[in-house]
């Protein structure tokens, strides 16, 4: 053993999605991770610093640096909010150069799930088995700004009963955008309704994704839609067998 | 965020064929960005990007260096410079250099600056005709619209719509041939062009070492209007000046490619003064109209300053998932797309429309396109902020911002977190495990409000995760 991971499982798993940390952490403990749960940690805080609230986000940052700083790996069931961590924290604290110090440092530690796996722990084959035929949507922040693309698709290749099929066009925000999706919900509905249309073009019984708000933005439509297609978060499908 | 804002975004979502016909256009545009260059076709496109970026960055952190150099180097060539700070003084210009003059016609080529200050609006006020000589823009003009599109302004007219604007305005027989709408309008144009005593037209590039403007473009209409007229005035921001003839072997590769995905566009012209002893063409005069109208105000903050890179291709308003559901109608300025999100505010004010920087899921496809590597997302989440901070001044939006505090609190303390979460929980309807299609009534309140217009609402789990954990 020996090797040691940290789950910021996001407070919308927490709340909303918890069977997406379970799995995260089955997955991981099947590859010999021990896991720590810190039982401080709530929210990175982007919603409010999507909103402008600054003085808020760095209320919310510093309790989530306070709160992993003793961990040496954390694992995050989302593109999103690990960016919020290794993207943006920074800019919270440009003008408090100790808590800079510690942002930097947590950085280099924090990892989206998928990347984790393939970058960190060096796997692609969990020894997954789904017999599905799935397309998988890319969350714009792990796509654009971790720059994942390759990760989740390696991971999926190596399923086994499992087929992928891409959308036309592959990479388009399915309109969440976190209190986007609500101070403008007619255009968030329309965006997420286009994702929708790409999604039935595959065929697919099944839309995968990095990030559990994408999730709950595609899988409120289609529902509201009345499509029979399910959603599902990689470390959903990589915990099936 | 704004009534104006979101009835304009509604009744373009609720416009079927305007949706239908502005997704396929971009769609088009995007995908000929995406071909022009992939890496079989331009391999250095990354790097190209990146050297787009340092040439503007040095550009305008030494604005100031560059403009009276190409001023010096214009003069030299026998043509003048002129700086406006605002709509008026360009207009004010033009009206005298006219007055002066005894002209009475104005031909332009397409300029986003000249939209930017009403120029053709203005001039007409004051009994002076002013006619668009690019197609789209002619189509627009006649129409009484503002451009839809930076590059391609009636981005979102049918041939069907320009056959029924030509045949009203122009009082023609209907046609609908893209072909026979296009004859239509040269002839109309031609004689504009035989007979104006001014041509006026914006510049993408002013090259500070050659005292030149360059122009690009496809219809030939700009070469046109600068070389018929007896008196040329190009109307610029100041933040188009590039420090050498040689940078355009970098811009002139980007450029087209992101604008249209074509790999040159048809026409490039650089223009330096005017006809010389000896030459055949060229105009009497030569005029460059060096515009501020708020550029300036970007000057004093690193971050800001990078707005002023843009080369205005368009390929963000081709990628933004946003601009092609809300087109260029819906917002409040001339400049639309995530480029005008970020400019309009800089130039006007955040206060001008608040709720702009607001109007984006951040998705960041604007800041993987643009050429000049500007990084939008990041401006309108500091411009969000800036927001936030304009209305704590004057005590707006004040329920807002409570939620915010108390949401910060609650996620600075985790006992309290985990009891407001199961409190919700134990509100919420009962899902039985299948997502949510309505709340009752007294519950139907702001966001999930707002969420439930649209969508379906999650099911609330019997255990959060940390609950699960510490059972397992």
């Amino acid at each position: 053993m020996g090797k040691r991971v940290s789950l910021f499982v996001t407070c919308m798993v927490d709340q909303l999605f918890p069977k997406v940390g379970m799995a995260m952490a089955d997955v991981l403990e099947r590859l010999g991770y021990a896991i720590d749960f810190p039982e401080e940690q709530t929210c990175c805080g982007q919603p409010a610093y999507n909103s402008g609230y600054r003085a808020e986000a760095r209320t919310v940052a510093r309790h989530f640096l306070r709160t992993f700083e003793a961990s040496e790996t954390i694992v995050v069931p989302s593109g999103s909010c690990t960016a919020m961590v290794t993207h943006h924290f920074r800019d919270l604290f440009q003008k408090e150069p100790e808590t800079l110090a510690l942002v930097l440092a947590m950085e280099k530690k924090v990892h989206e799930f998928a990347s984790f796996l393939t970058d960190v722990a060096g796997v692609e084959d969990v020894g997954a088995q789904m017999d599905d035929v799935v397309t998988f949507h890319d969350g714009c922040h792990g796509l654009r700004e971790l720059g994942i693309r390759s990760a989740p698709r390696r991971l999926l290749a190596r399923v086994k009963g499992l087929t992928l099929r891409e959308m036309v066009p592959a990479e388009e925000c399915c309109g969440f955008g976190g209190t986007f999706a609500v101070k403008f919900a007619e255009l968030s509905g329309a965006m997420a309704r286009t994702r929708i249309d790409a999604i039935v073009g595959t065929g697919a019984n099944t839309v995968v994704s990095l990030d559990p708000s994408c999730l709950m933005q595609i899988q409120g439509a289609l529902s509201r839609a009345g499509l029979n297609i399910r959603t599902m978060h990689l470390a959903e499908v990589l915990a099936s067998r | 965020m704004s009534l104006e804002l979101d009835r304009k975004i509604h009744d373009t979502l609720a416009d079927a064929n305007l949706q239908l016909a502005v997704y396929a256009a971009t769609g088009r545009l995007k995908d000929k960005r995406i071909q022009s260059t992939a890496d079989g076709v331009l391999p250095d496109y990354q790097e190209l990007r990146t050297q787009a970026n340092a040439l503007k960055k040095h550009a305008i952190d030494n604005l100031d260096f560059y403009l009276e150099e190409f001023q010096r180097n214009v003069e030299a060539h026998g043509g003048k410079v002129v700086y406006c700070k605002d709509a008026t003084e360009v207009s004010d210009f033009v009206l005298d250099l006219a007055k002066r003059r005894g002209s009475r016609l104005i031909v332009k080529s397409k300029s986003m600056t000249t939209e930017e200050v009403d120029l053709n609006e203005r001039l007409e006020h004051h009994g002076l005709e002013s006619v668009e000589s690019d197609l789209g823009e002619y189509i627009l003009q006649l129409a009484h619209e503002k451009p839809y599109h930076i590059v391609a302004p009636a981005l979102h007219k049918t041939r069907y719509d320009v056959a029924d604007i030509f045949t009203k305005e122009l009082g023609v027989a209907r046609e609908t041939v893209p072909e026979k709408l296009t004859a239509i309008a040269r002839g109309v144009l031609r004689e504009k062009f035989l007979n104006a005593d001014i041509g006026i037209t914006g510049a993408n590039f002013l090259i500070a070492d050659s005292g030149a403007i360059a122009i690009i473009e496809n219809e030939g209409n700009a070469r046109l209007t600068t070389s018929v007229p007896k008196i040329h005035v190009a109307v610029a921001g100041i933040e188009k000046v590039i420090p050498r003839a040689q940078d355009l072997a970098v811009f002139l590769k980007l450029l087209a490619r992101s604008a249209t995905g074509q790999l040159l566009s048809v026409y490039a012209s650089i223009l330096a003064g005017p006809r010389r002893a000896g030459e055949v063409d060229g105009p009497e005069e030569f005029y460059v109209v060096l515009l501020d109208n708020g550029r300036t105000k970007l000057l004093p903050e690193r971050s800001k300053r990078e707005s002023l890179y843009c080369i205005r291709c368009g390929a963000c308003l081709n990628a933004c998932p946003v601009y092609r559901k809300i087109g260029g109608h819906s917002f409040p300025w001339v400049y639309s797309g995530p480029i005008g999100a970020i400019i309009t505010p800089q130039f006007m004010g955040v206060t001008h429309e608040p709720g702009l920087p607001f109007a984006s899921s951040l998705c960041g496809a604007c800041g993987e396109v643009c050429p000049v590597k500007i990084d939008i997302p990041k401006v309108l989440l500091e411009l969000r902020g800036e927001v936030r901070k304009s209305e704590a001044r004057e005590g707006l939006n004040r329920i807002e911002k409570l939620a915010f505090r108390v949401f910060a609190w609650v996620m600075a303390h985790p006992r309290i977190y985990e009891m407001a979460g199961r409190l919700a929980a134990s509100m919420a309807p009962a899902g039985e495990g299948k997502w949510i299609r309505s709340v009752p009534p007294p519950m139907s309140l702001g966001p999930l409000k707002a969420w439930l217009s649209e969508r379906d609402l999650p099911p609330v789990p019997p255990k959060s995760f940390r609950e699960m954990w510490r059972n397992r």
